[in-house]
């Protein structure tokens, strides 16, 4: 009964008509924020710190506002992804495989509920994880050293090649691509600066947001100059918004599914939303059968379902270590952990115990903002929408700016900016050799953590590359990434030979 | 939808309205590290005293572990009176590793320190070690039975102070010290508490609530007294090792701005380092008075640098 004593207080201190607008606000920006290619949720906080201080916030006022900024960018990402394929931030890009497919088949709507519905859940799971949780989650840290989290990123690696539906060489392509990009940089295990070229700009390599906005914001304005409009992403028709009850219910699993990978990923710091929504996504696809398997890639619903509550969930479960040990996730994080102490509240082992009207009032405060999120990105999702449904001439152009500003704010510098655009060529040429994107970044994303934690392992161990599979949790991960790497290459064979008039009119829905 | 319209309204106002004409203080790494840390305590006392007119506007320049925002205030804000940037030993560090690009010490003015973090190295709360000794020890027999954990990858200030630890110690073979770089000091303590690393070394202020809560045994302080609040933590000085590793928190402005102009700054800051905030703040964080100003500050620097650049000679990161 503590637990409902705490959260009653939490809601005492966090509801007041002040916070609830501030929620509102909060809730409403962080979805622009989100939606907006280069915006992301963590320069989205980290633009509103000076603004909560220079309004006079007190601690609990400032902490509601940019939760609800973080947990509405969060929703928002998926609504770029879906409607113009380019993703507003990076844990949405698993969103633009399933998503926008299924906007182009005139199904935008009931993919924005769909999403808007997985997040919510996602979130609101991972919240109440959070609450019930925490003090022992906390824990799960402690159990990862670089031989768990390398096996973790090398499963995610094997599960890669049942990505590219079509071809795998191409994505395998993508992906190498992505590892190569992710060696430029500081090696941290020497101390020496790696492909810089005496660059001050490359020492800690190449931000994945730059890749993202390039890959896909600048590549498609490049792609919708060449062909007039024609064949662009820009420009999809958004029909009348109706709750559509059976896919709610058929991908029910998936959001649970999703759910539980995405908090799970987001409890380990150093995993995060990106991995939580790419696991969730994988995850879906494999316990997929027959054309129901086949169709993800193609616009199936679950597959717009299992990675939104993914990364949602993962939103919330980062928060774990950040309270219970001082350690950000992910990015977002990070902002939060600087907004905590900068109002003097550590976070840490001891802040449940200290400060538990603090850590009470933030868990309230993200169920309102979750409620308040799925009132506007169901209900009123038209709004949102509307502001990306202006002509191509005024959206691409703005798109464009908001892309530059975005990547602008990541470092002030202006090399990113052209890096960025350096990008959407590469992101141009890819897309006319048919290669796909998402690997790149997913490379980029996570070659670097994944070499980081081999090389500590080794300098752990002496070299000896045994200790990669001395805990039960390290060797658990290895079956599952190899199972992940060999399953589909027999399952392939499997499922080929007798339901061939099954597969057929799914391919030719294409 | 008027409600809407007001509120998109307010949401733009609320995402461009950045104070024009305030004070800046740039933090060379992302939200959510010492730097920022210390450009917005640094920032809120002076708008709290009224030291500045308006609120101090905190700008992140990440990148190259703060090499970017360096070379950019020397070649582009080099005259500009209305900015300072947050500096630490790990500036310091790499000016004196030459990893700025080039870029020397000398380029900008260095206004003073108002506080520091003392490093510290602890161990896990089962681990067999009790004091430095027992650590030093443990290491000479056998190098390889010991690896630390740091905040700061290969080269930085955290590994700097076990090599300087163990040099003062007595112990020759640098390149035979396990060492692992992680994002930051929680993260170096998880590897720690989870057994994966023998001892874990960084600042007191990262570390203080895993002291606390029991999680992790401090075994030395590398401050010249001991810390108040951790009385019970000896110094590695008491122990018989002479070294002090402050990682002092402090600030540096652009070279060609006047003389008034750096004598102002040198006085707000004195103003911040003797406000009754700034103590709180040190109090609720862990870090100790650390207060050396203007000239002084000038000539605190350059020793550091000299004392960084003999210790990264001897263990071969610089030739």
């Amino acid at each position: 009964m503590d637990m409902i004593s705490n959260l009653a207080m939490g809601f005492s201190i966090a509801v007041t008509p002040y916070t609830l607008i501030l929620a509102i606000i909060g809730c409403f920006v962080g979805t622009i924020i989100g939606a907006l290619p280069g915006l992301g949720p963590s320069n989205g906080v980290a633009l509103l710190i000076p603004i909560s201080f220079s309004m006079g916030l007190d601690a609990i006022s400032a902490l509601v506002l940019l939760t609800s900024v973080y947990y509405g960018a969060m929703y928002g990402g998926r609504i770029s992804s879906i409607l113009l394929n380019i993703p507003g931030d990076e844990p949405a890009m698993m969103t633009t495989l399933d998503g926008y497919p299924m906007a182009r088949q005139g199904k935008a709507a009931e993919a924005l509920v769909v999403s808007g519905v997985a997040s919510f859940v996602g979130a609101l799971m991972a919240t109440i994880g959070l609450m019930v949780f925490a003090p022992y989650l906390a824990r799960v840290a402690y159990s990862f050293g670089p031989a768990e989290y390398f096996a973790l990123y090398l499963l995610a690696f094997c599960t890669l090649g049942g990505m590219g539906s079509s071809n795998q060489a191409k994505a395998a392509l993508a992906a190498a691509i992505g590892l190569g990009i992710a060696m430029i940089g500081l090696d941290k295990t020497t101390g020496i600066p790696r492909f810089t070229f005496g660059e001050l700009h490359l020492m800690d390599g190449v931000d994945f947001l730059v890749a993202i906005v390039g890959l896909f914001a600048v590549a498609e304005v490049f792609h919708f100059i060449e062909s007039h409009g024609k064949d662009s992403a820009i420009g999809v028709k958004l029909g009348k918004i109706l709750v559509p009850w059976r896919m709610l219910r058929q991908t029910f699993g998936a959001m649970m599914r999703g759910t539980g990978i995405g908090f799970v990923a987001g409890v380990l710091p150093g995993a995060g939303a990106s991995l939580g929504s790419f696991l969730a996504y994988m995850a879906e696809k494999s316990v997929a059968k027959g054309a129901d398997k086949a169709s993800f890639g193609k616009g199936n619903p679950r597959g717009v379902a299992a990675p939104e509550a993914g990364n949602n969930a993962a939103a919330g479960g980062a928060l774990v270590p950040m309270l219970t040990l001082g350690v950000p996730g992910s990015g977002t994080t990070a902002v939060l952990l600087a907004l905590l102490l900068t109002l003097n509240i550590t976070p840490g082992p001891l802040l449940f115990a200290e400060r538990p009207e603090i850590v009470w009032s933030l868990i309230a405060s993200l169920l309102i903002a979750n409620v308040v999120l799925l009132l506007m990105n169901v209900p009123m999702i038209k709004v949102f929408v509307k502001i990306l449904s202006v002509p191509a001439w005024v959206l691409l152009p703005g798109v464009t700016m908001i892309a530059f500003v975005g990547i602008y704010s990541l470092t002030g510098s202006s090399f990113d900016m052209l890096m960025m655009v350096a990008f959407g060529v590469l992101g141009y040429i890819m897309r006319k050799l048919d290669i796909p994107t998402v690997p790149v970044i997913l490379g980029i994303l996570l070659g670097n953590a994944m070499e980081d934690n081999l090389r500590r392992a080794m300098v752990l161990s002496n070299g000896d590359w045994t200790y990669l599979v001395s805990s039960p949790i390290s060797i658990g991960l290895w079956i599952a990434a190899i199972l992940g790497f060999v399953a589909p290459i027999f399952l392939r064979r499997l499922l080929k030979k007798p339901p061939v008039p099954q597969t057929a009119p799914v391919m030719n829905e294409d | 939808m008027k409600i809407w319209t007001r509120a998109a309204a307010a949401a733009l106002m609320m995402t461009v309205a950045a104070p024009a004409m305030a004070q800046e203080c740039i933090a060379p790494a992302n939200p959510g590290g010492g730097w920022d840390f210390t450009c917005r305590q640094i920032g809120r006392i002076m708008t709290d005293l009224g030291l500045v007119p308006n609120m101090v506007q905190v700008t992140n320049l990440a990148g190259a572990g703060g090499g970017v925002a360096y070379t950019q205030v020397v070649s582009k804000r080099g005259s500009d009176p209305a900015v300072f940037v947050a500096a630490s030993s790990a500036t310091t560090t790499r000016l004196a590793q030459n990893a700025f690009a080039g870029a020397t010490a000398d380029q900008v003015r260095w206004v003073g320190s108002i506080g520091g973090d003392p490093g510290v190295i602890v161990v896990a709360q089962d681990s067999p070690f009790q004091d430095l000794k027992d650590l030093v020890e443990a290491i000479k027999a056998d190098p390889g039975s010991v690896a630390f954990a740091g905040g700061s990858a290969v080269g930085g200030f955290d590994h700097l102070k076990v090599l300087m630890m163990l040099d003062k110690a007595g112990f020759e073979d640098m390149r035979a010290v396990k060492y692992v770089g992680l994002d930051g000091g929680a993260d170096a303590i998880t590897q720690t508490v989870g057994g994966f690393t023998q001892a874990m070394t960084g600042d007191l202020s990262e570390i203080t609530g895993f002291i606390r809560s029991g999680d992790v045994r401090p075994i030395a302080v590398l401050s010249e007294k001991r810390v108040s609040g951790f009385e019970d933590v000896p110094t590695a000085k008491e122990q018989g090792v002479d070294i002090v590793a402050m990682n002092w928190r402090g600030i540096y402005v652009p070279k060609d701005i006047s003389d008034e102009d750096y004598q102002a700054w040198v006085e707000k800051l004195q103003q911040v380092g003797e406000s009754e905030q700034w103590q709180t703040v040190m109090a609720e964080n862990g870090l100790e008075p650390y207060m050396i100003l203007g000239d002084e500050f000038q000539t605190f620097v350059d020793a550091n640098i000299a004392e960084i650049q003999e210790v990264s000679r001897e263990i071969g990161l610089l030739q």
